[in-house]
């Protein structure tokens, strides 16, 4: 592509951080961090609101200074390097367009600072790129919200950062101009190969774009992986609720071989995979996606070696594409099963039923967590 | 309703008739309403300055009364012998511009930027010297800068005094009495009219835009030419109209802090309406010339700083 000629960059190299720590006053914000972000990924930060995302991104591009710790850009140390001295860009959570300069000035306008003297070309092959090149002429309160964000990436990409900081640059759009920007992003990021760094807390966006997701909880790292990783093992009982839901059925160890644990909850044996165990021992959080998980009128009908559990059905909400059930068991835990409309008939609240998965789906975490850590903190309930 | 909802063809004509009846009314009540500020506006700015002009045409004294006799000649008499005042209100209106200007920005800056949970106090403490009569605190100045003040003692210590009696700001080794002192209780006297508007256009600067700036390779110095700066000239406009058009019609300052050679157009016109007896028609000369004046330099100044960045 043109737009790669433009920006072409091949020397550089990972962004690193080590031992990075923010206070503020008693309170860390930033909990000694240390993260790897390879050169030319797409790397989401996701987190709860005030977990500390936008303060490790300040830090990076050089507008908070750390309490401790050091950031590298391959090997170079720019921990004390001035904001304005760093090849990092940041897309800002407001957009923060110059309101005085036109469109095309804004998106100029650090070439300009860094004394190029003829900016036109770039100027445009960059609005070219947002497909904004009709407005170069406007202000930016003239612009729509998407538009103004889609210029705030222009004005910070056309630099050609090594590393691209995007603090939830989709925040503040509607649901479906969200999921439009969030492809074009994703484009971009490809067309360009720059190192984006992208900040959210909404958890369906970093799984579409990233290649790689850290999530953060109280300023430190739960859990770095890629998107499928983190979904199927999670690590903690956190990344297991903020991200998608799990049901979460706390039980102890019987037996553990090199493949299969086998766990007593609810008076019954449930059997997990050994590789997808994090504790093999005493107290264990067995954990299944709702969508893993079907349901049975009959013991008769649960195929053999699947894990079974009965109880009966409390609630039912057809959705159209899959029904959602609710699952009494007789302790009072309820389970969550995702039913897909294949034209079964939906049970009834009341009927009892038995819901079965296969072990190799489940997964354990260590019991002596916070079974509900995360849990309430989906998407929006984290504003 | 819902009968003549039927009848189709004969809506039209019915619907547009009753808007007509109501429209006298309709536009009745603004002028109402406008009729007092009308009333004195005409009274208080509008017949002052008819009569003004007029005036400035007119031929006599106060023993046999003025006549209107169209006798342009007046403004001659009102410039020939009058343009070292022009001079000098044109000077020191526009040093006063240009220092409170340097000495309000800084101040506004710092007020808006770094006075934190203190911007409410500092502003006040700018505007409560304005509590007091302009008069007290012009002669207020004329302690300060005494001669045996401290001022001018430290200013005569450091020599200061020699280089700005040779500039012709001071006079010998004294400071009152010189076209300096005039201008020092002006730009005291207009500072908080500068500071003001500059100060709210400032604080209505987004400090994450500066925030931007940084990112975007610019320094401290850099980040202040190319984002605050613009950003705040609607408060720089404001200021320099503010300071600037009270300046070039004071003649207070003058008054009591200069001497017999930093006479302003103020001065001379109170002299020709109090103390000469056929002095009306010239005083009123000069003033249309300096209200003309005024609006001409205001209006070429709007228009530079409207159309362009004036930077
Ligand atoms: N300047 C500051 N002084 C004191 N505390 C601060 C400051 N900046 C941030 N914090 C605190 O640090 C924590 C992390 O803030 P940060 O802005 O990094 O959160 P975030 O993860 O970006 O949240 P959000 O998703 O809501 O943007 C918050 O609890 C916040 O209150
Ligand atoms: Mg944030």
């Amino acid at each position: 592509m043109g737009s790669t000629d433009v920006l072409g960059r091949t020397e550089g190299g990972d962004l690193r951080l080590v031992g990075l720590t923010k206070r503020f006053g008693a309170f860390t914000a930033v909990d000694n961090l240390d993260l790897t972000i390879p050169q030319g990924s797409f790397f989401a930060l996701l987190g709860a609101s005030g977990c500390g995302k936008t303060t490790t991104l300040r830090m990076v591009s050089g507008l908070e200074d750390p309490t401790a710790g050091q950031i590298f850009l391959g090997d170079q140390d720019v921990t004390d390097a001035k904001p304005y001295r760093r090849p990092v860009n940041t897309v800002f959570q407001n957009y923060a367009l110059f309101p005085h300069l036109d469109i095309f000035e804004n998106v100029a306008f650090g070439l300009r600072r860094r004394g190029f003297k003829s900016v036109k070309p770039q100027v445009e092959a960059m609005l070219e790129l947002v497909e904004l090149g009709h407005l170069a002429k406007r202000k930016p309160t003239q612009l729509s919200g998407g538009q103004q964000q889609r210029i705030a990436l222009a004005r910070a990409l056309i630099n050609e950062p090594q590393v691209l900081l995007l603090d939830e640059p989709l925040g503040a759009l509607d649901l479906k101009l969200r999921r439009q920007m969030q492809i074009e992003l994703k484009r971009i990021q490809t067309e360009v190969g720059l190192t984006f760094v992208h900040v959210t807390h909404d958890q369906e966006e970093a799984m579409t774009m990233a290649d790689t997701i850290a999530v953060m909880n109280h300023g430190r790292i739960e859990q770095l992986g890629s998107p499928a990783e983190l979904y199927e093992n999670p690590a903690t009982t956190f990344v297991a609720n903020f991200l998608g839901q799990s049901n979460l059925i706390p039980g102890t160890v019987e037996t553990s071989t090199d493949d299969v644990v086998t766990v007593s909850a609810h008076g019954r044996k449930l059997t997990l995979d050994a590789k997808r165990c994090r504790s093999v021992s005493g107290k264990v959080i067995l954990g299944v996606r709702p969508e893993k998980v079907q349901l049975a009128v009959s013991e008769a009908d649960v195929p053999s070696g699947f894990n079974a559990l009965g109880g009966t059905v409390s609630d039912a909400s057809f959705i159209g594409v899959s029904t959602q059930y609710l699952v009494k068991l007789p302790s009072g835990q309820e389970i969550s099963v995702f039913e897909q409309n294949t034209g079964r008939a939906i049970q009834r609240p009341g009927t009892e039923v038995f819901v079965y998965w296969d072990p190799s789906q489940g997964f354990g975490l260590d019991g002596s967590q916070d079974i509900g850590a995360g849990a309430a903190l989906d998407e929006e309930g984290a504003a | 309703m819902s009968s003549t909802a039927l009848l189709d063809k004969s809506d039209p004509p019915a619907a547009g008739a009753p808007p007509e009846d109501r429209k006298p009314r309709r536009n009745f009540t603004p002028w109402v309403l406008l009729l007092p500020g009308l009333l004195w506006l005409i009274l208080f700015f509008l017949v002052p300055i008819l009569t003004s002009v007029s005036a400035s045409v007119q031929t006599g004294n106060f023993d046999d009364g003025f006549k209107l006799t169209w006798h342009w000649a007046n403004y001659v008499d009102a410039v020939k012998p009058y343009w070292r005042q022009y001079l000098h209100s044109g000077i020191f209106s526009v040093a006063t511009t240009v220092l409170c200007l340097a000495l309000g920005y800084p101040v506004a800056y710092f007020i808006a930027f770094k006075g934190g949970k203190w911007k409410s106090l500092l502003m006040a403490l700018v505007i409560v010297p304005s509590f007091t009569s302009f008069l007290i605190r012009t002669i207020a100045w004329k302690t300060i800068l005494a001669d045996n003040g401290f001022v001018v003692r430290i200013l005569n210590d450091l020599y200061i005094l020699k280089i700005t009696s040779k500039l012709g700001i001071t006079v010998g080794t004294h400071v009152l009495a010189s076209p300096g002192a005039v201008v020092c209780g002006m730009v005291y006297n207009f500072l908080p009219f500068m500071i003001l508007p500059l100060y709210t256009s400032l604080e209505k600067i987004d400090p994450r835009l500066l925030e931007a700036g940084n990112d975007l390779y610019c320094g401290t110095f850099q980040t202040w030419r190319r984002i605050t700066l613009p950003l705040s000239m609607p408060g720089v406009i404001g200021g320099t109209l503010l300071t600037f058009i009270p300046a070039i019609g004071d003649y207070i300052n003058a008054q009591l802090l200069g001497n017999a050679n930093t006479g302003v157009v103020g001065q001379s016109i109170e002299n020709l309406f109090l103390r000469k007896t056929d002095g009306y028609p010239v005083g009123s000369a000069m003033s249309v010339i300096m209200m003309v004046g005024t609006l001409v330099l205001v209006m070429m100044y709007i228009r530079k700083a409207g159309t362009e960045d004036l930077i």
